[in-house]
């Protein structure tokens, strides 16, 4: 197979070679325990320090307010049942959305099935935009959380997180959201978006898997999810594994730093994909926010075809495409997402999902249409 | 066909298929690996436990050949689960693994294989293909011991003309030597599991969770009609069952018949077990047509029993047959497919109906 184009950049991306380069000493030279006194472990916290505050500085926050974490799922886990635990006394209502990741979705049942809380998913419309009047709708005296996504994963769009956050901080309710799909494309400032926790994960934005970081605004209260040692103020316990943190921290300068560039040239591409698709492949139709979605995002429903075939069919054409979330990929049940929108079983079956990244060229999107058409015909055709 | 050609190997994650993969590569073969996620009571099915998947991933891997687990759960609880129930609910024995075949790895999987750009659709099978004459043909596998064209016995044309069975001329310790130098597992793990969707190995355990309403006690009878017993249901027994009876009687006593008209077990002594005869429905002939009859051929009434000269002869019905056997066979069971060769040939097979047991009628 000599064609190899990645499409798939949602569900993870290529370390960056930077990246790598800014790793390798904490592995073997300065490979120290960074609670340790001696000097080895004074340069493994000196490392752990300096990619706090680089991370903070990019999200306007203080380094005290940095937890990192194993992944954007744990952020989540952390958010979420680190703050209904410590808020039970107060109240016992969460609130949240039906298109959630389900590192979300899945701990606020399981808060709801095994620990008694009330949880309300506020619906969204047919592009998967939450309305901020619907979540002032849903508030009560006994609301202690509410948790939206920045971005979705499955259909890109962008949810009015600062208008949202008005409301919450006006009732004096803590606002979660969930921006591991943001990370690297959007403005991170806490301060802007009024968020008191947000979620964000490494590999999203070309730096390395198994690692992620939770903001947490000073003065929230946060049960531990897991403990064990005081490592990350008693908010994480486990020893910090510094190599990956400053992995994850110069991976967010390299993003940010480039944004505007970056999603620029991305939007530009996606335009050309989008537009390719929607002219060349008959009934495809766009989903999610046309205007509010990520920059390098486009997925479509395609009728007649099923989604997995045609990611197979594109797979064996060099070319990596899914249909929606990696982590329900093979699963015969139709997209949470999709379904929460609007789009029916027999429609949403026909979800195909292509997430640019830097790497990518004027000529893989070509290439992209190229391949999608023929696999759709041959599809349709047999 | 040609060496360019792109085949979909079905991965079981055993030997068997793995070496029918590793062969296919060798071969010039573009390679695809699948394995089908199917349906299961409980967590996983058998045929593709995670281990299973595991493995053939593995396999895969090291073959340098793309691997995908792919769904079929629906047309499998459909085509094989609740073909097995209703089976079982008419006092039928079914065999789940001929009906997979027909219907979902040489269905769905055939179809499938075809929407990813495949020509034909690989398995560890031993069984052969031959083409004669624009038709093809399907043969035993040369190891006698491991033949598996019983399984196969309904395929048509159609999906004879897109299998391919790479094992078919070898014998299985060829197809173990082969997997050591091809450097793959030799485990026995993901072969084909009988019963691979219950949740425990019992079919009865699965039917009395399943589908208690289908079993209804009855009477146990004799074979002159008077009742000597009482069954839980006609699907816990099995023509020529001895055990389990509960019957206290002297002599031992055998499951003659399942009366399901009168929802009633036939019981009796050895020497009235068995018959000659039997008819056949839905006969699938491999040829496409059926041949001219009267024919004489060697017939298998179940996978592994022993063949036995045999008489076939049209029935008024339409796709049926008359079978009749050179010597008594024991355990001629309604529901088990009856598989006719000439030969090294296997010409097809239908389901075993009515049996020229006497017992039934009563």
């Amino acid at each position: 197979m000599e064609r190899a184009i990645y499409l798939d950049h949602s569900a993870t991306t290529p370390v960056d070679p930077r990246v790598v380069e800014a790793m390798l000493p904490y592995f073997g030279v300065k490979f120290g325990n960074a609670s340790s006194l001696h000097r080895w472990g004074q340069a493994a916290l000196v490392a752990l320090t300096e990619a706090r505050r680089t991370v903070a500085d990019i999200l306007h926050a203080r380094p005290g307010e940095i937890v990192f974490t194993g992944c954007g799922s744990e952020s989540d886990n952390l958010a979420l049942r680190g703050v209904a635990l410590a808020l039970r006394g107060r109240g016992n209502h969460i609130i949240t959305t039906p298109i959630e990741h389900h590192a979300v979705l899945n701990t606020a049942a399981q808060l709801e099935k095994e620990f008694g809380f009330a949880v309300t998913r506020v619906p969204v419309n047919r592009y998967g935009v939450v309305n901020p009047d619907d979540i002032a709708r849903a508030l009560t005296p006994r609301t202690i959380l509410v948790s939206v996504m920045y971005a979705n994963n499955e259909v890109g769009t962008i949810e009015p997180i600062a208008e949202i956050a008005k409301i919450t901080r006006a009732r004096g309710v803590l606002l979660h959201t969930d921006a591991v799909q943001a990370g690297g494309y959007l403005d991170l400032d806490v301060d802007k978006l009024g968020v008191d926790l947000m979620s964000l994960g490494a590999h999203k934005f070309h730096g390395p898997k198994g690692v992620g970081a939770l903001y947490v605004r000073t003065g929230t209260p946060l049960v531990p999810t897991q403990t064990g040692g005081s490592q990350e103020r008693a908010r994480r316990a486990g020893t910090e594994n510094v190599p990956y943190i400053v992995g994850m921290a110069t991976a967010l300068e390299i993003a940010q730093g480039e944004r505007e560039a970056t999603n620029a040239r991305l939007r530009a591409l996606r335009e050309q994909l989008v537009i390719g698709i929607l002219e060349r492949v008959v009934g495809a139709q766009l989903t999610g926010d046309p205007q509010h979605r990520l920059p390098g995002h486009a997925s479509f429903v395609i009728p007649d075809v099923v989604g997995d075939e045609m990611v197979l069919g594109l797979d064996l054409a060099g070319i990596a495409a899914s249909t929606g979330s990696a982590c329900t990929a093979g699963s015969a049940e139709p997209s949470h997402v999709l379904a929460a929108m609007g789009y029916a079983p027999a429609i949403a079956r026909g979800a195909l999902r292509l997430t640019l990244g830097r790497g990518n060229t004027d000529a893989d999107v070509e290439e992209a249409v190229n391949a999608v058409v023929e696999v759709v015909g041959k599809l349709r055709g047999k | 066909m040609s060496d360019h050609s792109t085949v979909v190997v079905a991965m079981s994650g055993g030997v068997d298929s793995s070496v029918a993969a590793a062969l296919l590569v060798e071969r010039g073969y573009t390679v695809i690996g699948v394995m089908m996620r199917l349906w299961a009571e409980g967590k996983d099915n058998r045929c593709c436990s995670p281990p299973a998947v595991d493995d053939a991933r593995s396999v895969c891997a090291k073959l340098g050949i793309p691997f995908y687990l792919l769904n079929f759960e629906t047309e499998f609880k459909t085509r094989v689960v609740d073909y097995f129930v209703a089976a079982y609910a008419r006092g039928y024995t079914p065999n789940p693994c001929v009906q997979c075949n027909r219907w979902i790895k040489f269905g769905a999987l055939l179809e499938r294989a075809g929407a990813l750009g495949a020509d034909y659709l690989a398995t560890g099978h031993y069984a052969r293909r031959r083409e004669r004459a624009g038709k093809f043909e399907l043969l035993r596998g040369v190891d006698a011991q491991k033949d598996q064209s019983y399984a196969l016995h309904r395929l048509t044309q159609a999906q004879l003309a897109r299998a391919l069975f790479p094992l078919g001329d070898l014998t299985k310790p060829e197809t173990r030597a082969l997997a050591r130098r091809f450097g793959l597992p030799v485990s026995e793990k993901g072969e084909s599991q009988d019963l691979c969707f219950a949740a425990d190995r019992d079919y009865r355990n699965f039917l009395r969770r399943r589908v208690p309403t289908a079993l209804v006690p009855g009477d146990i009878v004799d074979t002159r009609g008077r009742i000597i017993g009482k069954h839980a249901g006609l699907a816990f027994y099995t023509i020529g069952q001895r055990k389990g009876l509960g019957l206290a009687v002297g002599e031992p006593l055998f499951v003659l018949a399942l009366d399901a008209a009168r929802n009633r077990v036939v019981v009796g002594r050895a020497v009235e077990l068995g018959g000659r005869e039997l008819i056949a429905n839905a006969v699938n002939w491999i040829a496409g047509s059926a041949p001219a009859m009267p024919l004489r051929v060697t017939a298998k009434i179940r996978y592994k029993s022993a063949e036995v000269g045999a008489t076939i002869t049209g029935d008024e019905v339409e796709g049926s047959v008359r079978v009749q056997f050179d010597q008594t066979l024991r355990d001629i069971t309604p529901g088990q497919f009856v598989v006719f060769y000439d030969g090294e040939v296997c010409l097809g097979g239908g389901v075993i109906n009515q049996t020229d047991s006497r017992f039934h009628c009563l």
